[in-house]
Formats: structure tokens, sequence, C-alpha cells
């Protein structure tokens, strides 16, 4: 039987996935909650939406990502391997001493990489910067940029966001990774940051928003294309997530925020993740 | 000194920016255009002129963000708002990763005058120079400022330009050239070496006339390239001269007489006299009356050469 595109991406999805786990069981420390909690989401960019040619990381007509969020860097890095900017096995060295996969993503080493980020809230005004350049040159190049629900707690994410609809940059789509908590707790509770809340500022500074299911493939595609058919306004897709997506026993726990796998966790890991795609093809055959 | 005119290096600053001729060029300014003089290139080129608004860690961004994509973007506001404000954005989103940015930070030192210690930028050079990939530079005059300008729209890498309000006298003639690292030795004195940089080069050289005429020869070296430092001057200078004094319009924790002091600790262990602002805030005041307040003016130099020197 042909798999459907949306099934493809959900195995793509599932790749990521894995190889996040892996990156993180190597790496001895990392950040899985926040990783797998956008792996649909950069499933989708890399795969379906995008404008990019991993043999060229550095034309200058591709489309960009920017991974605000930055210590979700082995989501990150786990969808560039998968899409062949280089090979996964290379994640083993994942935060080692030397290794081109810092804990943070460093555009200068990795391929791919359109921006370096780890210190939070910066992500949004250089994903503006990227979208005006875009359109100075005519270059017609689109911008992703993908923060976190905590994240949107520093001020500059709020001074950049005015920038964008200043400058009509419809060539910028934000994603918000809701995944509803952060490193203490709820970022409800810490912020007063919930789904509506989030839409509502966003709005109010003048994006076109949009809730989904950001672990429903159809629901990430649906966003991005009404994203690309907004003119004269950015739009900001607010995705709703689970923390720790896929793994049972790290969903909505957050003390997966930043700690990595041990020997027996990693298993049960991965033998989930093996067992979901399993049951996706047993669907399938169905 | 050629001439008694005076111009502030924040107005050769905007003249020069307007006149660059690359179209990669693109200047972001945070609501303060017509101060910081880059409002004479928004009337030339309005389509490469970005206003943030009042939001500097943006405008920080936003320029990275432009040199991931080959523009050249420098970004303009008040020293202090310029450094000290979006530090942590200028470390992680343009030093890090080495991207070509210039920041320009104008209003820097106690010679903002009546505005007061919140805009007295005294810890903008101690900020820039502990960043790795950071270029820094303090112009002097009219027309090393102009001339720097061009040169730092040609190098590729981030730099961070210090500019002033203060109208200061033109040092150099229009054909003089300056190279990046390069400090500028003014003067074949003895008896002792001023390095200075920014307003005080010409507070220094005004120094010089003075001395010269009681019998004292020093020389003066505009030290306009903060980082990276000039290593063969420095040493050269402290192998040839009596006592060493540095001068600036910053903090003396941190800036030119520290970058110095690092130098002759490892190179040529000498004494060296820092003359600046001993770890103080500004105040409000005449630009004038701050600099004789915090020892930073001619008179101040002449007198602790002369103390020094036992003249």
């Amino acid at each position: 039987m042909k798999i459907t595109k949306v099934e493809a991406l959900e195995e793509k999805a599932n790749k990521i996935r894995q190889d996040i786990i892996q990156a993180i069981y190597y790496g001895k420390s990392g950040h899985p909650g926040g990783s797998l909690s956008c792996a649909d989401i950069l499933a989708v960019l890399y795969f379906n939406e995008m404008n990019i040619n991993p043999q060229k990381p550095d034309d200058l007509s591709r489309d960009r990502f920017v991974l605000s969020k930055g210590h979700a860097s082995a989501a990150l890095y786990s969808a560039l391997a998968e899409r062949e900017y280089y090979s996964k096995d290379d994640l083993i060295t994942f935060r080692h001493i030397d290794s081109p996969f810092q804990g943070h993503p460093d555009m200068n080493k990795v391929p791919g990489v359109d921006m370096t980020t780890g210190s939070l809230g910066q992500g949004l005004s250089v994903a503006n910067g990227m979208a005006l350049a875009s359109k100075m040159d005519k270059m017609g190049y689109r911008v992703y940029c993908l923060l976190g629900d905590g994240e949107i707690e520093e001020g500059q994410i709020w001074e950049a966001a005015m920038t964008s609809a200043k400058y009509k940059l419809d060539n910028l789509c934000v994603i918000v990774d809701c995944n509803g908590l952060q490193l203490t707790g709820k970022t409800e509770d810490i912020k007063n940051l919930g789904l509506e809340d989030i839409e509502y500022k966003f709005k109010s500074f003048g994006f076109h928003t949009k809730i989904i299911d950001g672990h429903n493939i159809e629901q990430i595609m649906d966003g991005f294309s009404e994203a690309e058919q907004t003119k004269g306004v950015p739009t900001a897709i607010i995705a709703k997530t689970i923390k720790g997506k896929g793994i049972s026993f790290m969903e909505n726990d957050p003390a997966w925020h930043g700690k990595a796998l041990n020997d027996e966790e990693y298993k049960e890991a991965l033998e989930e993740l093996n067992t979901i795609k399993k049951n996706e093809k047993d669907i399938n055959k169905n | 000194m050629i001439e008694e005119k005076k111009i502030a290096t924040r107005e050769s600053f905007g003249k020069a920016l307007s006149e660059l001729k690359d179209e990669n060029i693109v200047v972001l300014d945070a609501d303060l255009d017509s101060s910081t003089k880059t409002d004479l290139f928004k009337e030339k080129h309005p389509e490469r002129f970005i206003e943030v608004g009042i939001a500097e860690a943006d405008m920080i961004g936003t320029a990275a963000g432009l040199a991931t994509c080959k523009k050249i973007p420098f970004v303009s506001t008040f020293a202090a708002f310029a450094t000290g404000r979006c530090y942590d954005q200028i470390r992680t989103s343009i030093a890090y990763p080495n991207l070509n940015v210039k920041i320009c930070g104008t209003h820097a030192g106690i010679t903002v005058g009546e505005d007061g210690a919140t805009h007295q930028m005294l810890e903008d050079i101690n900020l820039m120079r502990g960043l790795p990939n950071m270029t820094v530079i303090s112009t002097s005059d009219d027309v090393q400022t102009k001339k720097m300008v061009k040169e730092i729209a040609k190098m590729n890498g981030p730099v961070y330009l210090r500019l002033s309000r203060l109208k200061t006298s033109v040092i150099y003639e229009d054909d003089v050239d300056f190279e990046i690292g390069k400090a500028v030795q003014i003067g074949e004195g003895i008896d002792a070496t001023v390095f200075a940089t920014g307003v005080t080069v010409a507070e220094s050289l005004k120094a010089q006339e003075e001395l010269l005429k009681q019998g004292i020869d020093i020389r003066v070296v505009d030290v306009h390239t903060i980082k990276p430092i000039d290593r063969e001057m420095i040493i050269k200078c402290a192998k040839e001269t009596g006592i060493l004094f540095s001068v600036e319009d910053h903090n003396i924790i941190g800036g030119l007489g520290t970058a110095i002091s690092e130098v002759l600790i490892e190179e040529h262990p000498k004494k060296l006299i820092r003359l600046g602002i001993d770890d103080k805030f500004g105040m409000s005041g005449r630009a004038e009356d701050l600099m004789n307040h915090f020892g930073i003016n001619s008179k101040n130099i002449v007198e602790i050469i002369k103390e020094k020197l036992h003249k």
C-alpha cells in the first residue's frame, strides 16, 4: 500500500524523536522534553515546507529557520540529520568536547543551522532581520521562527513582534511550541501564558494567528499553507504540544526539561518509539 | 593642530555613513537618528534605513539576522544603550556567531554633559573589549572618524565604534590614513608618553604644546583601536620614553589604561599612570567642567606630568 504524505511525515517525526533520544543519551545531557514537543513541527518544516537544499546549506535564496528556543538543539540536529545535511551517526558526539553539536546551536559549526541561539528571547528579532533582507533583495524566501511558550516571557520577543508587524513581514511565520511547561512549572502559573492568552497577545501585536494541534501533521501543514497565503501581516501559529511527546514516562513531566536518560530509560524510550512505528504500519495495512 | 575647527565625531560618523557606496549597507536606529546623525543616511537611502523604535535589544537581533543574509548592518544609538542595555544580545547574536554588524555608540563618556550619569557610558570599552571576535574602535577627530567608518565597512566581523557628542578639534590633515590596530604616534618626545583615545586625544595634544613651552617634550599616542591593541607601539614607547600615562573618558577599570597595562605587564613591565574616571559614575554638568572635575582635560594632564616628572 502506498503511504500518504502525512504518513511519511509521521514516520520522519518518529525518526527525529529516535535521534533526539539517542543524541541526549550519548550526550549524557540535553533537553528531551522541549525537543520532543517540537519534533512533528520540525518534520513538516524540513520535509515538506521549507525550500532548502542540503547540498547547498548556504544558498542565499533558501528559506530560513531560527530555533529561538535553542535548548531544543537535539531536535534541530536530528531533523537536519534525517534531511541528510550530515550522517545521523555524527549525533553521538552531541554536547561532547570539540563536537560541532554544541549544547545550543552554533551556525558556524553545523551545516543547515541558520542562526546561533541559546539565550532565550532573541530569535524573533533575528528572524525579522532575515525576513527584511528577503524583502529588500526581493528574494522571496520565507523565514520560520520557533519560540517556546515559556520563552515569550522575555521582553525582546514583544519588541520584535512590533517590528514584524510594522514591516508587514508576511514572509515570516512564527510557531509557538506551547507545551505548557517550563523549567520550574506550568507557563500558566508562572506568567499567565495559556494557549488563548498567547494567541490573544500575538493577535493584538498585529499577527494573523491560528491555534493548531502541534502533533497533528495535517494541522501543521494547513497552518503553514495558511501562513503562506496570508498577505500584509506576519503569522503566528500557536501549536498546542505535549512536553516529552512520544515517550510515555516523559510526557507532561517538567522533570524531563533538561536531563539525560539512563540505560534502562533509553532502551524503554526507543522501544516505545519503535512500537508506535509498528502500530502505525499495522494500521496502514488494515 | 591644523585649525581650530571643532566637530563632534557623531557628526563625522553620520556624514561618512551617508556617503558609503556599498548597497549592502543597512542602517538601524532606535529613535535617536537626529542625535546619532544616522538621519543623514535615512534621507539619502530611506529604503535601507530601519527604525526599530525604542527597542535596542530588538535592534541588535534584527541586525544579526540581516548580517546572516549578507547585509552590512550599522546599528546606532547612545553608547549606554548600544552596549550596556543589550550586552547579552551582542554576545549571543553577534559576537559568538561572529556576524558582520557594526555597533556605533554615540554619546560615550562624561562629555555627554548635562544628561548625567545614566547617559554617560563609562563601561562600554570594558564590556565590548571582553567579547571574543569584537574589534573596538574609539576615534578622536573628524578625519579619523570618517576614514574609520569606511575601514570598518570594508572589514568582515563585528565592530564596536565609540563616538562622542562633544565637539572637538580637528587633529589630522585630510590625507592622513589610518589602519585598524595601528596607533598613531604624534611627536617624538622622550620625557613621557601619553596614550589617549577619543576626546582625550585633542586634550593631550594641547597638553603636549603647553609642556613643550615649559621645556618638557612628550609624545602623544592616539590609540584609536583599543582591540586589537597595538602591542608594538606600546612596547616601543615604554622603551623609548619616561613615565607612561593613559587618559580616557571611561572608567579606568577595563578601558584604555587596562588594555595598555596588560601589554606592559607581559612585555615590558613599567609604571603606567591611568587618568580617567576613577571607578565612579558621572554627573550632570557642562562637558568642559566635567572633564576638569574628573581630571582628564589638558590642564590636568599638564599638572600630573609635571608632578610625576618632578618639574
